[in-house]
């Protein structure tokens, strides 16, 4: 009997450690950066050191597990104390850890060192969603988790890189220096990407720094790595290092297309182009926490469809979206969107799922707003 | 496997050995039924309530472990919503900690500290029974909050704010008195084994004498009155700000969430300890009796325990070494961490030399130390390498450290509380736990243990974060194979609770000294002990460490 369990462990062990396993790895990466080298050997120092104590302290043991059976009739000795074995193995362990502490030191030396950027990132969470900027660019996108709820649900197959991938992934440049700061709008999240081997806090209220310098084009994933609420398992990260000339191109192009929106400000907008925008704005941003049909989940998330307090008073609206509710989950979005985003998507809340209040917002009149205050 | 027992003490020598000691069993004249258990002062009812509380807490906070590792076992999302999965973790993590774990240990304490210092009861007997039923109010406070609009607690066991505060549901504050009450509870009993061990030692018997499961209770009774009031300060903090308009750790507000981590971890690390350092003791205890040769270092085991507590003050920060803390708070905290695993070290050190020329034989308790000590120090490896602060980058929030802390926690404490209910159990109830069970019990467990938490090393290393209820397709084989162990082990503690059962109801009857190897005084009592013990204190004899 014991011996099926036994059989039947070993089984289950081995066809866990077949296949995809193997092939997707089961160690830390070695990753593209050289922190992320160091600190992969770093790791597998302490590894082997580990190893080996544990040979020494298991063999130990198991030899005399072995040899001093009374079964096989050992008589127990009466030694009970020795101070120079206890010395020497109290110094032992130091003298190891110390070997250990001087690489990891520098290593760490090198990991705070974030001076003489050539780029500058301002990496926002949200929740759930990453939200990055440019800074000195004027170029800021927010990045959303692009697989779909059906294929989480089981509805429809899950896709090769489920649950990494995201519709806008942050784009960095190989071979510079990059400066990471990061902070949070609500709750404290983690941004981390294991191949370039930063991982840090956004805590809100403060801007921690990192830095990357990425030696290899190519796509790296990660995820949020601090519990951040509900959907904390669903706000990955996705950054695209690219050659140099690559990334100064794409980022031109990124500027032009902020400032052609930029001009959208001062003109009259059309309800139906507004509407268009805003359902864009709507499902990539607020439809986590008030559904995409505005229903809501009362009662941390009040249900927009029908809510008489937002209809009946526009400017209640728009302070509600631009300045956030303090004491509650709702942030203020005067900085993450731009006006004609918040135009949008506040024209788009008081016409949608039978909300019929005809009200076409203008981003030229939230622009003003913003201004003001 | 039997065959290869010693054989045992008879039940005859119990009289002989109990000689001695006339004991009145008639004169206990309190209340009957409900009441008794309600109204006791007596340790040893207190301790078998403690017991059976915690085991209680053990199957609960177990079955929500269950739901959590069934929603694991494929990636997507297939039996709960991610808000009930995050109820789960929580619920499952604050239950074990402050439910089964502490509890076990502190009705351990009620049972065996005043039987192994020879003292007729605890110093503060009422008080004892308040601290035991402020418990149970607790935690079905706690658990209430389960069906309370809003869910219950969903922020993790570490309860970060502000995801915990200005973002928590709504039951939050019931989760705060109820942490309050486990945590006056806890200072209580605290002072109670400190009275206790200071003044009721047997005459004779001085510190130095006193078995460790004594000696590392005294020191963790220290760090539970050191440490829990930070706790209660924190989560009244915590309550101001939910309730009362202050901004402690609200950054709109000028305050400072970074500041929780620190409070939190103040109490938190050194709390860590209190959960290992009475089952250090216990494995203490155990080893040199089946070994049938007194445990080597008996000094260098209480230094080592002492030096562990005091350094757990000074580590707090390796739990937030990716928060933004400055260099040197790194640095700091990376060498205070490195140089706690020395006096850990030296316990695994002295617990193996202790075997090395014993006479050893592998009676359920043993089994359960050893096991103890070879997953314990696995658990330590792993802390080791957490310690090193540029690879904590990595390993942070992983499955990594999922996997360190079961290791030390379930093969580690919650070993060493079973190992202890096997070695106690003789004296409690008189019979000895049955053989072939407890050994079922026991290999199945350390199948079970290690099938759900050695693949969690590497889920984390290859990416995998802590607490999501869904996950990336590489993932899958180790979470597989991580719910099937957790499911074996689930299940065979069912086999523990019949192991306790009927040994409670009957068995091979047990003489005083149920142990051959046996020493402490615990020993010179009659199985099962009598509800009064020691009403005239022995004379110790220190002669054994
Ligand atoms: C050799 C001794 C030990 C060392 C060096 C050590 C080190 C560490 C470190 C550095 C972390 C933080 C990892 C991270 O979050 O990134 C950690 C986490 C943890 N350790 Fe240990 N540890 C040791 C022993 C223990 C023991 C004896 C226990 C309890 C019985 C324990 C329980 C925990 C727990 C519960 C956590 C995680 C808490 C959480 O974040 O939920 N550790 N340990
Ligand atoms: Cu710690």
């Amino acid at each position: 009997m014991r011996k099926r369990i036994v059989r039947t462990a070993g089984l289950v062990a081995c066809s866990g450690l077949s296949g995809s396993v193997l092939a997707n790895g089961w160690n830390m990466p070695v990753g593209v950066t050289d922190v992320s080298r160091e600190i992969h050997s770093l790791h597998m120092i302490i590894f082997w050191i580990c190893v080996v104590i544990g040979i020494v302290v298991f063999g130990a043991m198991f030899y005399s597990l072995f040899r001093y059976r009374r079964s096989r009739g050992a008589k127990a000795a009466n030694f009970h104390e020795h101070t120079t074995v206890e010395v020497i193995w109290t110094l032992i362990p130091i003298l190891i850890l110390v070997a250990m502490a001087i690489p990891a030191t520098a290593t760490l030396k090198t990991m705070y060192d974030a001076s003489e950027a050539d780029l500058d990132v301002m990496i926002t969470g949200q929740q759930w969603r990453w939200r990055y900027s440019y800074l000195g660019e004027e170029v800021a996108f927010t990045s959303n988790m692009a697989t779909s709820r059906s294929q989480v649900s089981g509805e429809s197959a899950k896709g090769e890189n489920y649950l990494l991938e995201v519709d806008e992934p942050l784009v960095l440049p190989v071979d510079r220096k990059v400066r990471l700061l990061m902070t949070s709008d609500d709750v404290i999240h983690s941004w981390w990407v294991p191949d370039l081997a930063v991982k840090q806090d956004a805590v809100p209220g403060f801007v921690n720094e990192n830095w990357v310098r990425i030696n290899e084009p190519g796509i790296y994933r990660g995820q949020c790595a601090e519990l951040c609420g509900r959907d904390h398992a669903f706000m990955p990260v996705v950054v695209e290092a690219v050659e140099p000339e690559r990334f100064d191109a794409w980022l031109a192009e990124r500027k032009e297309a902020a400032a052609q929106e930029a001009l959208g400000v001062d003109r009259e907008w059309e309800l139906d182009e507004l509407m268009e925008r805003g359902e864009q704005v709507y499902s990539s941003i607020c439809a986590s926490c008030h559904q995409p049909d505005g229903s809501g989940s009362p009662p941390a998330f009040p249900a927009l469809a029908g809510n008489q307090a937002i209809l009946d008073d526009p400017d209640y609206h728009i302070d509600t979206v631009v300045n956030g509710v303090s004491g509650t989950a709702m942030p203020a979005f005067r900085s993450t969107l731009n006006p004609v985003e918040l135009a949008a998507v506040i024209t788009y809340e008081r016409n949608a799922w039978g909300n019929e209040t005809g009200d076409a917002i203008q981003p030229a009149d939230i622009a003003e707003l913003l201004d003001d205050e | 496997m039997a065959s290869h027992l010693p054989p045992r003490p008879t039940a005859q020598q119990n009289q002989a050995d109990a000689g001695g000691m006339a004991v009145d069993e008639h004169h206990h004249y309190g209340p009957r039924g409900l009441k008794r258990w309600l109204l006791t002062t007596n340790h040893k009812e207190i301790g078998t309530l403690y017991l059976i509380f915690s085991l209680t807490m053990f199957f609960i906070g177990g079955i929500f472990a269950m739901v959590v590792r069934a929603e694991l076992f494929q990636p997507g999302l297939q039996l709960v919503e991610p808000e009930f999965f995050n109820q789960m973790t929580t619920m499952h993590g604050l239950i074990m900690v402050f439910g089964a774990v502490m509890p076990a240990f502190v009705g351990l304490a009620n049972w065996m500290v005043p039987l192994q210092i020879g003292a007729p009861d605890m110093a503060l007997p009422r008080l004892n029974n308040f601290s035991f039923w402020l418990l149970p109010v607790a935690f079905a406070l706690l658990l209430s909050t389960l069906v309370m609009p809003g869910g219950a607690p969903n922020f993790g066991w570490t309860f970060y704010a502000p995801l915990s505060t200005t973002y928590a549901p709504p039951s939050t504050t019931f989760f705060i008195f109820s942490l309050h009450l486990a945590g006056i509870s806890s200072i209580l009993g605290a002072i109670n084994i400190i009275a206790t061990i200071l003044n009721l030692r047997a005459p004779g018997m001085r510190m130095m004498d006193m078995p460790l499961f004594v000696w590392t209770w005294l020191i963790t009774a220290f760090l539970l009155i050191a440490v829990m009031p930070v706790l209660a300060g924190v989560i009244t903090m915590m309550l101001l700000d939910i309730n009362f308009g202050t901004s402690f750790f609200n950054a709109a507000g000028g305050g400072d969430p970074v500041l929780f981590q620190h409070l939190f971890w103040f109490f938190g690390h050194p709390e860590v300890y209190i959960m290992i350092l009475p089952a250090f003791g216990i494995v203490s205890v155990i080893i040199p009796t089946f070994a049938r040769k007194r445990l080597f270092g008996y000094a260098s085991m209480v230094y080592a325990t002492a030096s562990i507590a005091i350094l757990s003050f000074l580590v707090w920060a390796h739990h937030m070494f990716v928060v933004g803390l400055p260099l040197v708070a790194e640095l700091f905290f990376m060498y205070s961490t490195m140089l706690i695993a020395v006096p850990t070290g030296v316990k695994v050190f002295n617990w193996i030399t202790t075997l090395f020329r014993g006479s050893l034989t592998f009676e359920p308790p043993m089994l359960f130390a050893l096991a103890f000590v070879v997953l314990f120090t696995i658990g330590g490896f792993s802390g080791l390498m957490l310690a090193i602060s540029p690879a904590d980058f990595q390993y942070h929030d992983t499955y990594f450290v999922v996997a360190h802390f079961h290791y030390v926690l379930v093969p580690g404490a919650v070993f060493a509380i079973m190992a202890a209910v096997y070695y106690w159990l003789p004296k409690w109830t008189g019979h000895y736990p049955h053989t072939r069970l407890s050994q079922w019990h026991f290999w199945l467990s350390v199948i079970g243990v290690n099938l759900t938490f050695f693949p969690m090393h590497f889920a984390g290393l290859a990416g995998m974060p802590r607490r999501i209820p869904d996950y990336a397709l590489q993932f899958a084989d180790f979470n597989m194979v991580t719910s099937i162990g957790a499911f074996i082990f689930g299940a065979s503690q069912l086999l523990f609770v019949v192991v306790v059962v009927l040994c409670v109801r009957g068995g091979e009857k047990a003489p005083a000294k149920a142990w051959d190897g046996a020493e402490d005084l615990e020993w010179t009592v009659p199985s099962p002990a009598p509800l009064h013990t020691f009403e005239t204190p022995p004379h110790f004899e220190p002669h054994r460490h």
